[in-house]
């Protein structure tokens, strides 16, 4: 019964606040505050009006959110590999930790933004710049997360391997990294949405193609309708892998929700 | 085939176990029974590599041990603890096998078979979070079979389990285990097990433990959990092993005592 209100509550605080915002947009007609029905008209107008065979998809839209999304995913798997790979030797290697802890930690400290000209430097200006700062800027939940993972694997499981004498790699492959994937996707959840922030960060400098670039692109003609429906697009986005996310989790981590829940 | 000569063992200032000579031959079945406390886990752990006791020496098959010997399989009380619970009952039971160099194939039908001996076929996909206390406990029991040890040590195996279910596994446990000629080293704080499944029952004192008493049993088989238990002879063994195990001088009438 009181899932059903609380179900019921959350749909329709949805279209209330939609309403007083239209009515409070439409009294002060400040031109930075458009009616969010213009603002859904320019979304529509931009992105939505393609024909059938792109999924409604402008053209716009394509070339708008490929690149994008290209380099957020890209830059998210690389940032997650390398995360893995070496919050598992942070977590296992006896040592490393200690020894590399002052170092990691001044990089973690550091903005992500503000290496945008040292990448430049380094890497061509472009989407390998935008990359690095995806990359540079996500790794570490992931990383701390699988450190603490591989580090809290149940000592019982542990012997057992050791009695059973499973090789390095099964030890590693089929009890490490089961026992740690419970965290180690917690480090990944927070990482796609800091690479969604970081990918738009990293587009509004340097960049000629993409949703930041578009986004100032807007904002530079005047356009703030356009600017609000960038906003509220990328508020989409973050709500879509989010949801995609946990399905995936969902389907690989079924083992752990059920363990606790049977305990 | 197991021989520990002075097997000690302490803990910075605690001494778990001081100077333990035990002699195991091959297919037998002993009980290793003692108040808790005793330093029972401790000599397992040392026997499975598991920890390196800080004197004497474990042989197998007379060569010294070092580290997790071959050929060696262990049940663990926590079963929650030992099976992994992102895998199935039988991928929990071949994983050991990967590193006998089978195949997925053959892993698969030798985990299969070993569940069936354990009553588990119909069970085998199903994830150990899907299963009783006794019914993971199986699991346990069926994957030392499917890897085939010469020596298995079974540590307190029964002990998070409810009676009945005990007295299913102790069964099971003679029934299969007799079957593959296994030696077994049984580890138990339960006086009355120690003398139903154990060939022998081999009694530690105290911490720091050592051996007070090693007695044979010779009940007749098959044991059966209500003829056996009301035997004279396993109620004068019992009342024997209870004795030592309180730490009360032994009567030594109708009792072999080694």
């Amino acid at each position: 019964m009181r899932r059903a209100t609380s179900g019921v509550l959350r749909f329709w605080i949805v279209p209330v606040t939609l309403v007083l915002w239209e009515l409070l947009t439409r009294m002060t007609e400040s031109p930075f505050f458009p009616p969010p029905s213009r603002i859904v008209g320019q979304f529509y107008d931009m992105w939505l009006s393609g024909p059938v065979s792109q999924l409604l998809l402008t053209d716009s839209a394509l070339d708008t959110f490929g690149p994008s999304l290209g380099r957020l995913l890209a830059g998210w798997t690389i940032a997650g590999v390398l995360g893995i790979a070496l919050g598992v030797a942070l977590g296992r290697i006896r040592g490393l930790a200690e020894y590399t802890d002052p170092v990691l930690q001044f990089l973690r400290a550091l903005p992500p933004p503000l290496l945008v000209p040292i990448f430049f430097v380094l890497f061509k200006i472009g989407t390998p710049t935008q990359l690095a700062v995806i990359v540079f800027g996500v790794i570490w939940p992931v990383l701390v997360n699988t450190t603490d993972g591989v580090r809290a694997v149940d000592k019982g499981f542990l012997e057992t391997a050791r009695v059973f004498q499973f090789s390095r790699y099964d030890i590693l492959r089929r009890v490490i990294l089961p026992s740690a994937m419970p965290k180690i996707f917690a480090g990944l959840r927070l990482s796609l949405s800091l690479a969604l922030i970081l990918m738009v960060v990293s587009e509004l400098v340097g960049s000629n193609s993409g949703i930041g670039y578009s986004l100032l692109y807007a904002q530079q003609s005047y356009d703030y309708a356009g600017v609000w429906a960038h906003i509220v697009l990328l508020g989409v986005l973050g709500l879509l892998f989010n949801a995609l996310f946990l399905v995936a989790e969902g389907r690989v981590l079924s083992w752990h929700a059920n363990a606790r829940r049977n305990v | 085939m197991l021989e520990l000569v002075d097997l000690s063992h302490t803990y910075g200032s605690y001494r778990a176990i001081d100077r333990v000579n035990l002699k195991v031959a091959q297919g037998e079945v002993v009980c290793i029974v003692g108040p808790s406390g005793c330093g029972k886990s401790t000599l397992l752990r040392s026997i499975a590599g598991l920890i390196k006791p800080t004197g004497g020496t474990v042989l197998l098959d007379g060569k010294p041990v070092d580290g997790s010997p071959e050929n060696l399989a262990v049940v663990f009380q926590d079963y929650s603890r030992s099976l992994y619970p992102w895998m199935s009952a039988l991928a929990n039971v071949g994983l050991p096998l990967r590193r006998r160099g089978l195949d997925r194939k053959r892993r698969d039908a030798a985990a299969m078979a070993a569940l069936e001996q354990v009553g588990l076929a119909g069970a085998a996909a199903k994830f150990p979070w899907e299963m009783s206390g006794g019914m993971q406990q199986r699991v346990s029991i069926a994957r030392a079979l499917a890897y085939q040890p010469k020596l298995l040590l079974m540590d307190e195996p029964f002990g998070s389990v409810d009676a009945q279910t005990r007295e299913e596994l102790e069964d099971l446990t003679l029934r299969v285990c007799a079957h593959h000629g296994m030696t077994i080293l049984l580890i138990t704080h339960d006086v009355d097990e120690s003398v139903y499944v154990g060939d022998r029952v081999v009694v530690l004192s105290k911490a720091p433990g050592t051996v007070v008493g090693d007695l044979t049993v010779q009940l007749p088989g098959p044991r059966d959990q209500i003829h056996t238990r009301e035997l004279d002879a396993f109620v004068r063994l019992r009342a024997e092993v209870g004795r030592l195990v309180r730490g009360m001088t032994p009567h030594r009438n109708g009792v072999e005592t080694r």
